[in-house]
């Protein structure tokens, strides 16, 4: 064993498995709750190119390691597990991106063993290379570069072991393309239907930003993007009920779920879902890693933090019906504002995004 | 929020040499003895260099020449340009085994196109370098390509030798024996799919370009290096509007050196006119543009300017900074 630096990752107590579907067990720890990427720093929210470096953050928050792992490690897993079971298609990436199947390969297992070497290890002896992964039992001993030395392709077998979604995009003609994914929880878009489009056609339906210039603006800022110097940015939506796959492939299952929000169930049916995006310039292929980790609260685990539930009050209220239609809750959000109404005693609230 | 300049990797001088009179190879090191990062073929780093007081003096970029997938050392390769602005003069008469230099994360704006189902490589000269790294990466990917390979003389052709003994389909061309190579007997052949890079002056750039258009090929499967050195000129003065300050820019140094040397910090990546990084607003004056950035109708209304490479036709400038 070799001393390790003081980690400024969180050591989290992974939960045993609970459900992102039908009974819905999902619930967050009050360790959880205070370390959730809360993503309002001001009582209104409006597009802006918020990228900035991901290098790191406040200890034990969701933003010190690379990639987070955090108590609903094995829940996710298995949740991801069943969707590929159903659909597995969820996973597809184009054959011309095979490089950047091995640079993902590489820069997860380099980062997971090196900010958690208490779950997972890597050895490198030249090519050949094992991978620990001690939550999951896997052990596994492969030649870098041949992929019939793994399971199955590089990308889906990592992937399946690190939570949130992940996209992959070539660059070519000074633009991105994505040509390949995993998506087992996304907010409403389809890999399926997104594959093979440009940065433009894949941000097509978003309001606003596009007269605002934040595409042109972003586009030049990724394409620009360094190896070793990932950025990051917070997105967020609504979902009812804490279930992760809200896919239009399954939109049969939970687009009706809207319609059941109530004044009397709003605090634990709704919930708010943000995305932690990270986007990593992969060093062999040139390609760009865009990691989408989701998070989900419920309004009223949200509720006991007093500044949150204060300002998401002011947020939803304020937000411009355009986006409010796009995000998908236009319909139960009266409700939502309704029901935060009681927490928002009108106070002043700082600048910023933490609990208190 | 963006932040302007990346962190360096700290390299040492393992070994130099001298490939023809005029040109030399240096191999990097990462000081730590840590692999460098794998890059791709067509990636080039910045290399800074430092004078004995410790001050920055210079920062060239220059292509990776080495296997792209290997991470123990780096190769560049420098061309002494004597009646450049001093960077290549450093490189060649100040550095030696074992000094110290800093380099940037390497970063690719000629990459190879992954979808292309045969690449026709055109080099001139020194312009050789970013198809040493690609052709490595096209012989491990198993996929067709042809390298055209133009000089002046054996001063001219650094590493002629080690191609010919590689690459079996490699033509060359010595300009000071009449031989040209004429890139519409090249391109007339193709398949569809052929992408067709080009590196080297600007001539046979636009000769290339040229041919491949008078053949009806997509202007997407054509694809030159881009990289400007900054040009000499006049010296001017330029005004930085938000912090108040005038900084005076010497006639061998560019807008962005000035703006460096005077302790400022502006975002910049490739240092050639070519990634975009430096997009500055003009608020005041004419500009000689010398990027491959901007549009055409951008550079006529003189409203931006690529800080690292061009200058200004007035004596002085205000710019948005």
């Amino acid at each position: 064993m070799t001393m390790q630096a003081e980690s400024t990752v969180a050591e989290p107590r992974v939960k045993p498995v609970e459900t992102f579907r039908d009974d819905f067990t999902y619930s967050n720890s009050p360790e959880a709750i205070r370390r959730f990427p809360f993503p309002f720093p001001e009582d209104s929210y409006m597009y802006s190119v918020n990228i900035e470096p991901h290098n790191g953050g406040p200890p034990g928050s969701a933003y010190a390691p690379a990639f987070d792992i955090d108590e609903h490690y094995l829940s996710e897993i298995e949740e991801r597990r069943k969707v590929l079971e159903e659909d597995p298609s969820r996973c597809t990436v184009l054959p011309h991106m095979m490089t950047a199947q091995w640079d993902t390969l590489e820069l997860l297992m380099e980062s997971l063993s090196t900010d958690y070497p208490q779950h997972f290890s890597l050895t490198r002896e030249g090519d050949r290379w094992t991978w620990e992964n001690r939550l999951l039992g896997i052990h596994d001993t492969f030649t870098f570069g041949d992929p019939e030395t793994l399971p199955m392709e590089p990308f889906e077998y990592i992937t399946r072991q690190v939570q949130g979604d992940f996209t992959l995009h070539d660059q070519r003609d000074d633009m991105l393309y994505m040509d390949g994914g995993m998506l087992t929880c996304q907010a409403d878009w389809s890999l399926q239907f997104d594959l093979g489009m440009n940065f433009y056609e894949w941000h097509g339906p978003v309001p606003r930003a596009h007269e605002m210039g934040v595409f042109d603006r972003a586009l030049k800022y990724l394409l620009n993007l360094q190896v070793g110097h990932p950025v990051r940015r917070l997105n967020w939506t609504m979902t009812v009920n804490p279930r992760m796959d809200t896919s239009p492939e399954n939109y049969h299952k939970w687009g009706i779920d809207r319609a059941t929000v109530t004044p009397e169930n709003v605090g634990d049916k709704a919930h708010l879902r943000v995305e932690l995006q990270a986007l990593y310039r992969l060093p062999r292929s040139n390609a760009v890693l865009f990691s989408i980790r989701c998070y989900l609260i419920s309004v009223n685990e949200l509720a006991t933090i007093p500044k949150w539930a204060k300002r998401f009050h002011r947020v939803l209220k304020t937000l411009p019906d355009d986006l409010a239609d796009y995000k998908g809750f236009i319909d139960y959000r009266p409700i939502v504002v309704e029901y935060l109404s009681q927490f928002d005693d009108g106070e002043e609230l700082a600048y910023g995004a933490a609990p208190e | 929020m963006i932040t302007s300049q990346q962190p360096s990797i700290p390299v040492r001088v393992t070994g130099i040499d001298q490939v023809t009179p005029s040109v030399k190879t240096f191999t990097l090191e990462h000081t730590e003895g840590i692999p460098l990062p794998c890059f791709s073929g067509g990636s080039h780093v910045v290399v800074t260099m430092k004078d004995a007081q410790g001050q920055v003096c210079h920062r060239n970029p220059y292509s990776l020449t080495s296997p792209p997938d290997d991470g123990r050392c780096y190769r560049i390769s420098v061309r002494r340009d004597d009646a450049g602005r001093g960077g290549s003069l450093f490189m060649h008469e100040r550095v030696g085994e074992g000094d110290f230099l800093d380099i940037s994360a390497p970063v690719n704006l000629f990459p190879l196109n992954v979808l292309a189902r045969r690449h026709v490589l055109i080099a001139s000269g020194i312009g050789i370098t970013p198809f040493l790294a690609q052709m490595h990466e096209l012989r491990q990917r198993g996929v067709p390509y042809e390298l055209h390979y133009q000089f002046r003389d054996d001063d001219g052709a650094p590493y002629r030798d080690a191609i010919a003994a590689r690459e079996p389909t490699a033509s060359f061309y010595e300009s000071d024996q009449g031989e040209y190579l004429d890139p519409l007997a090249i391109l007339r052949d193709q398949p569809l799919g052929t992408h067709v890079y080009v590196c080297g002056p600007a001539g046979l750039i636009n000769d290339v370009s040229a041919a491949a258009t008078k053949l009806g090929w997509p202007p997407r499967h054509v694809h030159s290096e881009a990289f400007t050195a900054p040009p000499v000129g006049e010296p001017f003065t330029v005004v930085c509007h938000r912090s108040e300050r005038e900084i005076e820019v010497p006639g061998t140094a560019s807008v962005l050196e000035a703006l460096e040397g005077a302790g400022l910090e502006p975002a910049c990546s490739c240092r050639g006119g070519a990634c975009g990084e430096c997009e500055t607003r003009v608020l005041e004056g004419d500009i000689e543009h010398h990027d491959h950035f901007l549009s055409d109708d951008v550079k006529a209304a003189n409203s931006r300017m690529m800080i690292c490479v061009s200058r200004a036709r007035t004596s002085r400038v205000v710019l948005d900074l």
